[in-house]
C-alpha cells in the first residue's frame, strides 16, 4: 500500500508538469484558435536558454528570469507575429503543419548547433528525502508539486480575478463581443501567448533536472500535454489540470503494475475512453457548430 | 482530363518507365522507395488532401502492412496472401480508430492517430516473440508473380511501378465517382455538405480507412524492398514526415503526392552535404512554405491563374466602366 501512495504522490508531481504545458496549449487554443504542435520544443528550447546562461556564468534564478524575458519576446511575440498572425487567416491545417515544422526546424537546430546528448540540469530543491508514514518522498516532487500548482492555480486567479485576465476570457469567449466592449482583442491575445511562454518556461526549470536537457525532450512532454488538455476539456483551463494529474498518476501506475514497455500508450488509451464516452473531455462545454 | 495533367501525368510516367535501367543499383533502389511513398502518400492524400482529416499515424499501417507481410512469410504463407490480409487489417483498424475519433472534432483524429503510432511502434519494439523486438525480422523474400521471380532490382521496381499504376488508376475512378464528390464537399464545408444529405461521419471513415489500406499495401512493398525491417521507419517523426510530404505537394492535387513523395525521399540524397542541419532546414522550409503558399507547391499555378483571371476581370471592369461613362457623356450630350 506504501508503494502504491509513493506512487501516486510522484505521479502526481509528474502530472502537475504536465497540466503546466497543458494549460498553455489549451489558452493559446482559446484566445486564438491556434494549435501549437511546438508546445514541447517551447519547454525545450527555455531548458537550454538556461544552461547556457548559467554556463555563462549566471546563478540559476537570474539564468531563468533572462530567459523568461527571452521566451516571451521570441516564443510569444515573434511565434504570435510571425506565424500564428498570417497562418490564422487561412484556416487550421496550415497552422498545424507550421507548428510541426517549426517543432522539427527547432530540435533539429538544437541537435546539429549544439549538442545531441542529454545535459544534466540543476534541480532547484536539493534532493532531500522524506519519510512520512513509511511512503518516501523526494523533495524534488515536493517543490515540483507545489510550484506547479501555485503556477497553475495562480493563471487561473489572473484570468477570473482581476480585469486584464477578465479582458483575456472575454476575447477567448467572443472575440467580436469583446471588440465591441472596447477590449483591445490583439494585446489580450499577445498576452496569452506570453503566459504560454512563461508556463512553458517554468515547466522546464521543474521537469528538466528529472528529463534532462536534451533535444527530442518536448516529444514526449508536448504529445502528455495534447492528451492531457483533450481528456481534461479543450475548452476549460481548470481541465488542463485535472488532465495533467490523470495522466500523470495513470502513467506510474500502469508502469508499475501493468507494464513499465507501455508507460507511454497510457495517456492514448485515456484518450480514446474519454472522447469515446464524453468528448467535450471531463470539465469541458459542449460546443455549437456555426455553418 | 485537362491538357496540363496530361502532360504532367506522361511526363512522370516516362520518367519512371525509362530512368531506372540507365541507373546504377543504389539508384533503381531509390527509385523503388520513392514509388513506394508515393502509394502511402496517394492514401494519406485522399484522408488529408480530399477529405480534410488530420491524420499523423500514417507510418503506423505502413508498418503495419510490412510487419503483417513479413510475419506471415515466416509462417510459410505467401506474399500473395499475406498482402490482402495486410490491406484488410488495415481498413478494419482504420475504422475502428477512425470511430471514435470522427465523431467529435476533426483535430481529434491527428491526437488519435498520433496516439495509435506510439502505441503501435510500442508493440512492434516491445513484443519480442511476435516482431522481433529491436531486432526487428530479417529474410524477407521478394515475391514471384507468375512463375517470374521478382528477387532483382529492375523487375521489383516494374513490379512496384505496375502496382502504383493501378492503384492511381483505382484513386482516379474513386475522387470521379460521385463518392469522391462527396469527399471533397466534405473537406470543403461539412456542415452543407451534411445538409445536403451526405452522411458525414460515414464518408470521412470510409477516406481514413482507404487511405490506411493504401498505407499497409506500400508496407508491404517496402518490407519486400529492403528485406529487414525493424520499428524505426514507422515511428510518430515518419508519420509526420509523410503528412508533410503530402502537404508540401499540395493537399488534395492528385500529383501532389509525386511531387511530396520527391521532396520526401529524393531531395535528403541530394542534400547529404547538409548532414545534421538537413532536418533544420527542411523544418524552416516548412514553416516559409506555409506563409507563402498555404496550399502546396502545386498550388502555384493555380494562383498563377487566379491572379491572371483577378488582373483580367479588373481590366474588363475598368473597360466596361470607361465605356458605361463614354455612353453618360453621350446621354449628356445629346
Amino acid at each position: 500500500m506504501t508503494d502504491f501512495f509513493q506512487l501516486l504522490f510522484s505521479g502526481v508531481a509528474t502530472g502537475s508538469i504536465y497540466a503546466l504545458a497543458a494549460l498553455g496549449f489549451t489558452l493559446l487554443w482559446q484566445a486564438s484558435g491556434t494549435i501549437n504542435f511546438a508546445q514541447g520544443e517551447f519547454v525545450m528550447l527555455p531548458a537550454f536558454a538556461m544552461l547556457g546562461f548559467s554556463a555563462a556564468g549566471l546563478p540559476l534564478p537570474i539564468a531563468f528570469l533572462v530567459t523568461c524575458v527571452l521566451a516571451v519576446v521570441v516564443l510569444g511575440w515573434g511565434f504570435k507575429r510571425g506565424i500564428a498572425d498570417p497562418l490564422l487567416r487561412h484556416g487550421l491545417m496550415p497552422i498545424v503543419v507550421a507548428t510541426i515544422g517549426l517543432s522539427i526546424a527547432m530540435r533539429n537546430g538544437v541537435r546539429a548547433g549544439y549538442s545531441a546528448e542529454a545535459h544534466p540540469f540543476p534541480s532547484l530543491f536539493g534532493d532531500a528525502l522524506f519519510h512520512i508514514a513509511g511512503i518516501t518522498i523526494t523533495a524534488g516532487d515536493v517543490g515540483t508539486l507545489v510550484v506547479a500548482l501555485a503556477l497553475v492555480l495562480g493563471t487561473q486567479a489572473f484570468l477570473s480575478k482581476t480585469v486584464t485576465g477578465r479582458a483575456m476570457q472575454a476575447v477567448a469567449q467572443n472575440t467580436e463581443s469583446a471588440t465591441v466592449l472596447g477590449i483591445n482583442v490583439p494585446r489580450m491575445v499577445f498576452y496569452t501567448f506570453a503566459v504560454n511562454a512563461l508556463l512553458a518556461c517554468a515547466a522546464a526549470l521543474l521537469v528538466t533536472p528529472t528529463y534532462l536537457a536534451k533535444f527530442d525532450m518536448g516529444e514526449g512532454l508536448g504529445n502528455k500535454a495534447f492528451f492531457a488538455a483533450i481528456i481534461g476539456g479543450f475548452n476549460n483551463s481548470r481541465g488542463a489540470l485535472l488532465g495533467g494529474v490523470i495522466v500523470g498518476v495513470a502513467e506510474n501506475l500502469a508502469a508499475a503494475y501493468v507494464s513499465p514497455a507501455y508507460k507511454d500508450a497510457v495517456a492514448l488509451v485515456l484518450f480514446m475512453a474519454v472522447i469515446l464516452f464524453k468528448p467535450e473531455g471531463l470539465m469541458g462545454k459542449k460546443e455549437m457548430r456555426k455553418v | 482530363m485537362k491538357t496540363a495533367h496530361k502532360l504532367g501525368a506522361l511526363a512522370i510516367l516516362v520518367l519512371l518507365l525509362a530512368a531506372p535501367p540507365l541507373l546504377k543499383s543504389y539508384g533503381v533502389y531509390l527509385f523503388t522507395t520513392w514509388l513506394i511513398f508515393i502509394i502511402a502518400t496517394m492514401g494519406l492524400n485522399l484522408t488529408v488532401g480530399y477529405a480534410g482529416q488530420k491524420s499523423l499515424g500514417h507510418a503506423a499501417f505502413f508498418g503495419l502492412g510490412a510487419y503483417t507481410v513479413a510475419i506471415l512469410l515466416q509462417h510459410g504463407v505467401s506474399f500473395w496472401i499475406g498482402l490482402p490480409t495486410a490491406m484488410a487489417l488495415c481498413f478494419v483498424i482504420g475504422i475502428l480508430l477512425g470511430f471514435p475519433a470522427l465523431r467529435v472534432q476533426a483535430i481529434y483524429l491527428a491526437f488519435a492517430t498520433l496516439g495509435f503510432n506510439t502505441a503501435v511502434w510500442l508493440v512492434m519494439r516491445n513484443e519480442e516473440w511476435l516482431t522481433g523486438g529491436t531486432f526487428g525480422i530479417n529474410g524477407i523474400t521478394r515475391p514471384s508473380l507468375f512463375g517470374t521471380s521478382l528477387d532483382g532490382a529492375l523487375p521489383y521496381y516494374y513490379f512496384v511501378l505496375v502496382i502504383a499504376l493501378v492503384l492511381a488508376g483505382l484513386l482516379w475512378g474513386l475522387l470521379r465517382s460521385p463518392w469522391g464528390k462527396a469527399f471533397t464537399a466534405l473537406r470543403d464545408n461539412p456542415i452543407r455538405a451534411e445538409s445536403l444529405g451526405i452522411n458525414i461521419q460515414r464518408y470521412t471513415l470510409l477516406a481514413f480507412a482507404i487511405g490506411a489500406v493504401y498505407a499497409g499495401i506500400a508496407g508491404a512493398l517496402f518490407g519486400s524492398l529492403v528485406q529487414f525491417i525493424e520499428p524505426a521507419p514507422f515511428t510518430v517523426g515518419a508519420s509526420i514526415m509523410m503528412y508533410l510530404m503530402v502537404v508540401v505537394g499540395g493537399p488534395g492535387y492528385f500529383f501532389g503526392p509525386v511531387l511530396g513523395s520527391a521532396v520526401g525521399v529524393l531531395l535528403p540524397e541530394w542534400l547529404r552535404f547538409a548532414q545534421a542541419w538537413y532536418l533544420f532546414v527542411f523544418g524552416a522550409l516548412v514553416v516559409l512554405l506555409m506563409l507563402w503558399l498555404p496550399d502546396g507547391l502545386l498550388s502555384i499555378p493555380d494562383r498563377l491563374k487566379a491572379r491572371r483571371q483577378a488582373r483580367e476581370a479588373s481590366a474588363a471592369r475598368a473597360a466596361s466602366a470607361a465605356a458605361a461613362e463614354q455612353a453618360a457623356q453621350k446621354g449628356e450630350g445629346q
